[in-house]
């Protein structure tokens, strides 16, 4: 049974040895720049926050990074709908950074006019659709989109809670007998708020998503291993991705109740040093934090 | 040879999937006859899985990429698995997000003969009480015409709630205003019809009502006009299918009092559970029980006595 104490084995959950090398230096480190983009920007988030700055509620995304950085490497979207814990995802894939700031600070020149908050982002340069705030819908909401016009490529995020929303696998199916192309991806993280999966249901996600026709793998959030499924599976959509990573701090909010089961960010630095590029990632690091730190301070001052 | 209602809805839905890149959706729309024969067979139809919830999803889905979809409800009662994706979604989006995500839905009522507990309601007031929505009851081809020109020149959804007993209707129905009238009656969706048939057997009694037909229910549209006629009787009652209480009825009557400060009640479905026995309905005021609360109401009103408001 997954729980929080043994879960930090699913870290190499599907590993495939040796698949960071079939990707360019310049690939990875891309992917690397969007891991640490969304790192160093939610870090201001939460300097933001804890100084009373944000006042609505916030949904971080540390941790989880590597999944929309590594889908948005391989999976160029026309529509993207994401749900409460978007700004990885509306950032990996080229949201504009500074009305995220100002949405978050409830600005009229917020990228949904401070009407959408941290849950409810949108940007319809890269084709993301606002999200209001009731998990899972926006599965179905992608499913229509992708039925409404079918010339264009859509990406749905959800997490493993929403997965148990009745109306996500019926969508999902919908999706399937009507070759839709859409690309689902689970950001499984084991926790609905505070409440583990085992508490919740005794099916496997993946499993019920093979049984309804549904191209699917489960796999952890390795960004080299997303990339290479990505690559796989975008050809014959639609298809379903199930990541298992880590959110390190509380479902709303700036806490942390305790360490989180791996860090893929660090993991992956390692690699890197591993590989050669530690002078690479070191610049990148430096730029991603400097950006937004001037970044978060210039629209901060505005208040 | 003029149309009727429902070679209206159909031709409406045909022009719109075929000629506007339109999109129609619902369940089981092939079967049993095409839903009272209103659904076009055309390209552009989307059977929709028996999954009431995701199904409006989809569709709502659909009208993000600008496809205007009919989303067809065969029964009105079903409305409370459906609902969360047009109140929470289709409704906010243009508050939100600045884009409006227009769905046209099309909520069937259909009473009497044993439809029972869930097949026999007549629902359209909870989407009156939520915002982003448009919220009309055509029971006439030029009504449903006027409805979907709206849609079509705005972006919100729209509730459309209609009647299977009106769909055979051809004719137009104009307000009756006549000189010296008793009462006012405000009558909304299938209760218009009934509304009529009892005008007719009060007038027998000497008993003069002005009747003024209510479309449009959200917005609201209450004209000088249709108020005049309440002025001058000085007594109203509003008749609506839907529940009487936190209803259509009860809303429109105290909006009706308020603006003009002369009595207004309220007259719809009652408080309970349906059953499937003939003698278990609840349905639209038929005429004879509207005769009996005008005649009192008149009574009351002439005899200066303090209205009771528990028929």
């Amino acid at each position: 049974m997954e729980t929080k104490a043994n879960r930090a084995n699913l870290k190499n959950l599907g590993d495939i040895p040796g698949l960071s090398d079939s990707l360019s230096p310049e690939k990875r480190l891309e992917i690397f720049r969007k891991m640490c983009l969304v790192r160093s920007f939610e870090k201001e988030v939460i300097k933001a926050y804890d100084a009373g700055s944000i006042k609505c509620p916030i949904y971080l995304s540390i941790g989880q990074e590597a999944v929309s950085a590594a889908v948005s490497a391989f999976f160029p979207s026309d529509l993207i709908f994401a749900q409460h814990r978007c700004h990885s995802v509306y950032l990996a894939f080229g949201g504009d950074q500074g009305k995220l700031i100002d949405e978050l600070l409830g600005r009229e020149s917020g990228c949904s006019r401070g009407r959408g908050g941290s849950p409810g982002l949108q940007d319809e340069k890269i084709g993301m659709i606002g999200h209001h705030g009731l998990i899972g819908e926006n599965v179905p909401l992608a499913v229509g989109a992708a039925l409404g016009d079918k010339s264009k490529k859509v990406a749905c995020f959800f997490g493993d809670g929403a997965a148990e929303e009745d109306y996500v696998f019926t969508s999902m199916g919908f999706a399937v007998t009507h070759k839709l192309p859409v690309f689902f991806v689970c950001e499984d993280n084991n926790l609905a708020v505070l409440t583990e999966k085992a508490e919740r249901r005794s099916w496997d996600l993946v499993a019920a998503a093979k049984a309804i026709g549904l191209p699917a793998v489960d796999i952890s959030d390795d960004p080299w291993l997303i990339s290479y499924h990505v690559k796989q599976l975008a050809s014959n959509l639609p298809a379903f991705i199930n990541c298992r990573t880590s959110r390190h701090h509380w479902h709303t909010g700036t806490g942390v109740d305790s360490a989180p089961e791996w860090d893929r960010l660090e993991i992956v630095k390692e690699q890197f040093l591993a590989a050669g590029l530690g002078k690479e990632i070191e610049e990148i690091e430096n730029q991603t934090k400097e950006s937004a730190d001037q970044l978060w301070r210039k629209h901060l001052e505005k208040q | 040879m003029e149309k009727t209602l429902r070679e209206t809805i159909r031709e409406i839905s045909r022009k719109h999937l075929t000629e506007n890149n339109g999109i129609l959706m619902g369940q089981c729309l092939s079967a049993v006859g095409w839903v009272d024969n209103t659904v076009p067979d055309c390209a552009g139809t989307v059977e929709l899985p028996m999954t009431d919830v995701a199904g409006a999803g989809i569709a709502t889905g659909t009208a993000i990429t600008g496809r205007r979809p009919i989303f067809v409800i065969r029964f009105q009662d079903f409305i409370f698995l459906n609902s969360s994706f047009f109140i929470n979604y289709a409704a906010k989006a243009k508050y939100l997000f600045g884009k409006g995500v227009p769905v046209f839905i099309r909520l069937l009522a259909k009473e009497g003969k044993g439809t029972g507990p869930v097949h026999s309601g007549v629902l359209h007031s909870i989407f009156m009480h939520m915002p982003g929505f448009k919220v009309c009851a055509p029971m006439t081809p030029g009504e449903y015409e006027e409805a979907w020109k709206v849609f079509m020149e705005n972006d919100e959804p729209m509730l459309v709630s209609e009647h299977r007993g009106s769909f055979g209707q051809k004719e137009e129905l104009a307000n009756i205003i006549i000189p010296d009238a008793d009462i006012t009656i405000y009558a909304i969706s299938m209760a218009r019809f009934s509304v009529l048939e009892a005008v007719k057997s009060l007038e027998k009694e000497g008993i003069k009502c002005n009747v003024i037909h209510l479309f449009w229910l959200k917005p609201l549209a209450l004209s000088e006009q249709m108020m005049d006629p309440l002025r001058q009787s000085q007594l109203g009652l509003v008749v609506d299918p839907d529940f009487e209480i936190a209803g259509a009825s009860q809303s429109v009557a105290y909006e009706l009092m308020t603006r003009t400060g002369f009595s207004v009640r309220a007259l719809g479905a009652e408080d309970r559970s349906v059953g499937t026995a003939e003698n278990q309905e609840n349905t639209t005021p038929k005429p004879d029980k509207i005769v009996k609360v005008i005649k009192e109401l008149v009574r009351q009103k002439y005899e200066k006595k303090s209205i009771n408001y528990h028929w």
